[in-house]
């Protein structure tokens, strides 16, 4: 089903994506917010740029945006995919839970924020590009991997501040990066590299590229000091 | 209603803005439109516009925009504006009863230019003069408010969605060289006419997305230069701050942003000996004009304007460009709106300042 969004309310919108399981193209799209939140077992491609918290709660249906997104994308998502082929906004993937977001550019300030994992829900974030400050910051758990591809800067300031989970996938040897203390980063080894590669081979997949070029450079592997970083700096535990 | 002090209202707002490098003149209407799919980031309780260029045929003369509760307070006000000024016009701002605009004050625009006997008196420039009248009315004079002071460039405002702000002031009736836009959602104050952005002093305007958590210092610091803060409006506070860098103190743009918006000290610990010296002196001349909490504003001043997020970047805004004209918006669809083929669409740092000037000679 083709919807032609212009003039179209962000409400009218997710109503008629609402009605039922299918395949959707919008076109048009301008600055409509929550586009596919909550849904399951829809495939919805967008043509414009739709409006803030794309995908929020996303519960296993697919989005493909052609251009650029907003911020918040996949606010709170549990599980589906969002595939970008542009560059996404402030805070994307915010404490997400499940699912997977690729996209193609940058990202901007807060990718992955508070994003957490729970047994085999891990969701993975791969940035082809660089991203703003505070990446992954207060991550609890799940997977975020930037390429760095075509960005003057991998990452901004502060990277993975207030991390307690997960990990951190970055091209780069980490050199020129300035973590807290709190965290802790090594060469990625033969296990995480194959980990990458499986990511990176489906980002080609979405987007083009070529494996091998990108594979062929250090990666490093970001996580929390211990267990328990913050050990009693709140409560006592 | 209930004003200022009175109610806190707890709780975003939407920016926008459009100039030309060129200095090309353009009508209020795409900027308006800019303001449509940000819609549900204001509601309904103040919108506006700054526009720059506008009254060419009176640009020797401080254009005054103000609103009256009431005749009394016009005539008082007047009689302020007579001891200090040849007033070479004073007419009704032009609008257009629409349902969405109610409950208008009397609103209306004086040309005038300082008596040069009353700065010769009082040993000020004409600057100063202004900003000072614009003080006294705004906190003496019950019910008028001075809000746009600033030659050849104007603010429009009023309580409403920014797109019937738009129509209700005719703007596509105007036209002018650089745009910018607010539609409010207050999150302190009750919406009021003289509360909505953008807020100005002379030609600066500023509007503004967030709410800063050093309000109080800010504004401690400022009141001792003579400014006076009557709305406990933080926007209000913004673009005193801007005017006493930029004007008084004689900073550049990028130096005041190196204030608001003022690095941490662990970033300027890491910065090139020559840059550390000067953002150490900066942050610890101006430590009490630190402005915190989420924003991102757009400055808007003779000749140009300045974007700038705070420096934690709590706020989005997003810059574009094509030909001549340089975009900036809360988000990218508003911008499409202007310039759907809109050019090198990128986010700005936290405390990275955007600044774009008209090119030397266009104005």
């Amino acid at each position: 089903m083709i919807i032609d969004a212009a003039a179209v309310g962000y409400r009218e919108l997710n109503e008629i994506l609402a009605k039922g399981p299918g395949k959707y193209e919008i076109k048009n799209c301008l600055g409509q917010r929550f586009i596919g939140a909550g849904t399951d077992g829809k495939e919805i491609r967008i043509e414009g740029i739709p409006g803030n918290a794309l995908g929020a709660y996303l519960n296993g249906s697919s989005i493909y945006v052609g251009g650029n997104a907003q911020d918040a994308v996949g606010d709170t998502m549990n599980d589906g995919k969002i595939i970008v082929n542009g560059n996404i906004g402030d805070a994307a993937g915010y404490a997400m839970r499940g699912g997977e977001i690729f996209v193609k550019g940058n990202a901007g300030y807060r990718a992955g924020i508070h994003m957490k994992e729970y047994k085999s829900k891990i969701p993975v974030m791969v940035i082809g590009g660089g991203t703003g400050s505070f990446l992954g910051e207060y991550q609890a758990g799940g997977i975020i991997l930037v390429l760095g591809l075509n960005a003057p800067k991998i990452v901004g300031n502060f990277p993975c501040t207030g991390m307690h989970g997960g990990k951190v996938y970055l091209r780069t040897s980490g050199k020129d990066i300035v973590f807290p203390p709190q965290v802790s980063f090594h060469l990625s080894d033969g296990a995480e590299r194959a980990e990458i590669g499986r990511l990176v081979e489906r980002y080609c997949g979405y987007f083009g590229g070529d494996v091998k070029k990108i594979m062929d450079a250090d990666f490093i592997t970001v996580r929390p000091n211990s267990g328990n970083p913050y050990k009693q700096m709140y409560v006592s535990n | 209603m209930k004003k200022e002090g009175q109610i806190r209202i707890p709780s975003g707002c939407a920016v926008s803005a459009v100039i030309s490098r060129e200095g090309k003149r353009m009508t209020g209407e795409k900027i308006i439109q800019s303001m449509v799919p940000m819609h549900d980031r204001s509601n309904g309780l103040g919108g506006g516009f700054a526009v720059y260029g506008i009254y060419p045929e009176y640009k020797e003369f401080y254009a005054l925009h103000l609103f009256f509760d009431d005749n009394r307070a016009k005539s008082e006000c007047e009689t302020i504006l007579k001891e200090g000024f040849e007033i070479v016009k004073s007419e009704l701002i032009p609008t257009r009863k629409i349902p969405a605009i109610t409950d208008e004050p009397l609103i209306w625009r004086y040309f005038v230019a300082p008596l040069k006997s009353v700065l010769a008196s009082l040993q000020l420039d004409d600057k100063e003069y202004v900003a000072r009248v614009v003080m006294r009315i705004n906190s003496e004079v019950r019910g008028a408010y001075v809000f746009s002071s600033g030659k050849n460039m104007g603010a429009f405002k009023a309580v409403g969605y920014p797109e019937d702000v738009g129509e209700f002031y005719r703007l596509e009736e105007y036209e002018g060289y650089c745009w910018t836009a607010h539609g409010r959602y207050p999150t302190n104050t009750p919406g009021w006419w003289g509360g909505a952005h953008p807020f100005a002093l002379l030609d600066y305007s500023v509007v503004h997305n967030g709410e800063i958590s050093s309000y109080d210092a800010n504004r401690r610091f400022i009141e001792m230069f003579g400014y006076k803060c009557t709305l406990q409006t933080d926007t209000e506070v913004i673009t005193y701050i801007m005017d006493y860098l930029l004007r008084k103190q004689k900073l550049t743009l990028k130096e005041s942003a190196s204030v608001i918006a003022a690095p941490f000290w662990s970033t300027i610990a890491r910065k090139p000996e020559e840059e550390r010296k000067k953002l150490t002196f900066l942050r610890a001349v101006y430590s009490g004009l630190l402005i915190t909490g989420p924003f991102s504003v757009i400055l808007g001043f003779e000749g140009g304007l300045m974007a700038l997020n705070d420096r934690l970047k709590l706020r989005s805004m997003v810059v574009g460009e094509k030909d001549d004209k340089v975009y900036i918006a809360s988000e990218e669809a508003a911008i499409r709106t202007m310039e759907p083929n809109v050019e090198n669409v990128y986010a700005p740092s936290g405390g990275e300042p955007v600044i774009v000037r008209v090119k030397e000679g266009a104005l």
